[in-house]
């Protein structure tokens, strides 16, 4: 997937003059927030819940190494295969290892950001496999040639009318007089469509919300049944999973999940929690004869031990972009990559490289929204100022803002001058703004005065008023 | 080096290189088998009674349907009722479940019933659960010749059949039972936690019933 986001600023300014995707982002604004505080409300343990998950996977992180150990262990005992990846390269050539040696056409595909993340699906089809996305929300966007705009929700950024169209121009064996004209019509056409290729597929391949090193098993999270449904039916599944998804057992497992769904959609439980363990066992009349899970670092294992340890606590619900007004404003393909939101602001300079990602930790008003609705209790707002520091140690921000700074910490640290150049300066400005009180433009501060007023400063200094303050208090007394 | 030892060995680098000290694997071994049980809502810790009924009560408000029956012997009848009243051919499939079998589908003359895994071509589905969880309304299931998995996710309608005695409060009761039934560390191809029939928000964000799996979830609630 081509990175955008160095061109973070140019996608904000089309985002925000693009009409149908600022008519979309109504619904993530009035949908998510009401459920989730709903859901939360009617749960009395809920923030007990999350103080558990978070130590369930700091204690995991800090034994990440014996718990990969064992699960490895487990998975090989009931009859899978694991193989590690250290890059997104090396998953995508052990991923098509196995479909080559399966004789792979067609791959079905449950939701997976983890395959976003390598380019999966581009690289199969390079290979001539066809891959097909089976989440709803995913396969319109593979009809698209797009990517997810929103980690559980990727179709968030269209409206009906558009899937309708998308609908009509690649189902063109359907009869062109059909009404789509509902959500249920175009749900039941898919489904149609989909169900086809479920039993047509020779490799299935999903992600995972968790890894159970008791058991070896991998837990998917879904609501439509069609994670079920890509690991049930072809001869052979592939889980493909990051290295921090581990957890020790199915009660730690249980912990979270009870934080999960609430956080995501506001759900109690998603529909469908499964719990996949090995291939088919003998007597059994269903299910793959071959289960793989590709085990991928790509930069996970660089953020162990460092500022950025916390982000792999991340189980992925979505609730920081569903609170993000930076998010709601501009959407997720904004972001310019896999991860957008508050999340991805932390996580894609992490994968990708300060140099690109450095634009998204600024993105942010640092109003807390995130890390107060998130379950894992991630301190997003204070690991994106790290990359702050780390973009102004680089030299990586624009010139105008580092000497601009350098500027402004000269006088901040001699406070006698700071409070001498602030008298002066303050009753200028107070003055020069007249009687509106505001600045429609400022030499210097063009970035803020194009798109907004800038209010003017009181005539007189806080100190100045301080003091003016305390010695009327001081007069009062007897 | 292989790709398994350079992402270990980073990260017992990252960790401080600690990699044997035996205190760690102490902690992970007790851990793993003692399988502590964190925080547990006070919502699922009910007497029988209210149990079942708080189970009843959170898988209607996922749009399941949930009836009662007597005992066992009641159910094909019941089964036969459903389908009647949603319009639904007289056929269903279901997998060798020994409690299944032994009820009496014969007395259901006009119904088919045929036995083994789907191939999608079933509008309705029976399985018998493992298990319920009462704080969530959600059934648990697990794979087998008894109970084949293609028949949860595929039939337009899933019937499940449970006995109340079987309803858990909470899942960690559920996750013990699985472990008792299975032994420790043991686990069945695949265990299924059901909350609901299937659904998709995909669209504008605007709930839709029977997304890929199931468009309805009935439930039958054995007594007893």
């Amino acid at each position: 997937m081509q990175i955008t986001s160095p061109a973070f600023k140019q996608n904000s300014r089309a985002a925000l003059a693009d009409t149908q995707l600022q008519r979309a982002l109504g619904n993530v604004r009035a949908g998510f927030i009401d459920k989730r505080r709903k859901a939360i409300d009617a749960l009395p343990e809920f923030d007990a819940l999350r103080d558990s998950a978070r130590a369930i996977k700091n204690h995991v992180l800090e034994n990440l190494d014996l718990y990969l150990e064992t699960y490895e262990r487990k998975v090989i005992e009931t009859g899978g295969t694991v193989h590690w990846a250290e890059t997104a390269e090396d998953a995508r050539r052990i991923a098509l290892e196995i479909c080559r040696a399966a004789g792979a056409r067609t791959v079905t595909k449950g939701k997976s950001m983890i395959t976003e993340e390598i380019g999966l699906n581009d690289f199969l089809e390079a290979e001539g496999i066809r891959p097909v996305e089976t989440d709803l929300g995913e396969y319109i966007i593979q009809l698209r040639g797009e990517h997810p705009s929103h980690i559980i929700a990727p179709a968030v950024h269209l409206n009906r009318d558009q899937i309708e169209a998308d609908f009509r121009r690649v189902h063109d064996h359907l009869p062109v007089a059909r009404d789509l004209t509902e959500p249920e019509t175009l749900l039941a056409e898919a489904r149609k469509v989909l169900r086809k290729e479920y039993f047509a597929a020779d490799v299935g391949i999903t992600g995972a919300n968790f890894l159970v090193a008791e058991t070896g098993s991998s837990i998917i999270v879904t609501n439509e049944g069609n994670g079920d449904l890509t690991q049930t039916l072809p001869k052979v599944h592939v889980v493909m999973a990051s290295i921090e998804k581990i957890v020790p057992t199915l009660e730690d497992a249980a912990q979270i999940i009870r934080v999960l769904a609430r956080s995501a959609t506001g759900q109690d439980m998603s529909v469908y929690t499964t719990v996949s363990t090995g291939p088919r066992r003998p007597g059994d009349p269903d299910g793959p004869e071959e289960y793989h899970v590709i085990l991928l670092d790509n930069g996970r294992s660089s953020m162990l031990g460092t500022k950025f340890q916390d982000m792999l606590r991340c189980i992925r619900c979505g609730a920081c972009m569903n609170h993000c007004p930076v998010y709601h404003a501009v959407g997720g393909h904004a972001y310019g990559w896999v991860y957008p939101g508050p999340m991805g602001a932390v996580l894609t300079p992490s994968l990708i490289g300060v140099d690109k990602g450095g634009h998204l930790p600024n993105a942010s008003t640092f109003c807390g929204r995130c890390e107060s609705v998130c379950p894992m209790k991630i301190p997003l707002p204070k690991m994106m100022r790290h990359w702050r520091e780390r973009e102004f140690e680089r030299g990586l921000n624009p010139a105008t803002s580092r000497y601009g700074l350098k500027f402004w910490a000269f006088f901040a640290r001699r406070p006698k001058l700071y409070r001498f150049a602030a008298s002066l300066g303050i009753p200028f400005l107070s003055l020069f703004a007249g009687n509106r009180g505001r600045f429609r433009h400022l030499p210097l501060a063009g970035g803020w005065t194009k798109w907004r007023d800038m209010p003017a400063p009181e005539s007189r200094t806080f100190m100045q008023q301080w003091q003016q303050k305390e010695a009327l208090k001081q007069e009062a007394r007897p | 080096m292989s790709g398994r030892d350079a992402i270990l060995s980073r990260v017992r680098k990252a960790l401080g290189g600690v990699a044997d000290s035996p205190t760690r694997r102490a902690v992970v071994e007790a851990r793993l088998g003692e399988a502590p049980v964190g925080v547990i809502p006070a919502r699922g810790q009910l007497d029988d009674k209210p149990r079942v009924a708080l189970f009843g009560e959170m898988a209607e408000k996922v749009n399941a349907t949930v009836q009662k029956v007597k005992s066992r012997a009641h159910v094909p009848a019941a089964i036969t009722d459903y389908l009647r009243s949603k319009n639904l051919p007289a056929s269903v499939r279901m997998g060798t479940d020994a409690r299944l079998a032994a009820m009496p589908w014969d007395k259901q003359r006009a119904l088919t019933v045929k036995r083994g895994a789907s191939d999608g071509d079933d509008e309705v589905g029976v399985s018998h659960a493992l298990g319920g969880v009462a704080e969530t309304g959600t059934l648990v299931l697990h794979s087998g010749d008894d109970n084949p998995t293609t028949i949860n996710f595929l039939p337009e309608h899933h019937i499940v059949v449970i006995d109340a005695k079987d309803i858990a409060g909470d899942l960690e009761t559920t996750i013990e039972a699985v472990r008792r039934k299975f032994g420790k560390g043991r686990m069945p191809r695949v265990l299924n936690f059901v909350t609901g029939p299937s659904r998709s928000g995909d669209i504008e964000q605007k709930l839709l019933l029977g997304a890929h799996g199931p468009r309805a979830l009935h439930i039958v609630v054995v007594d007893g």
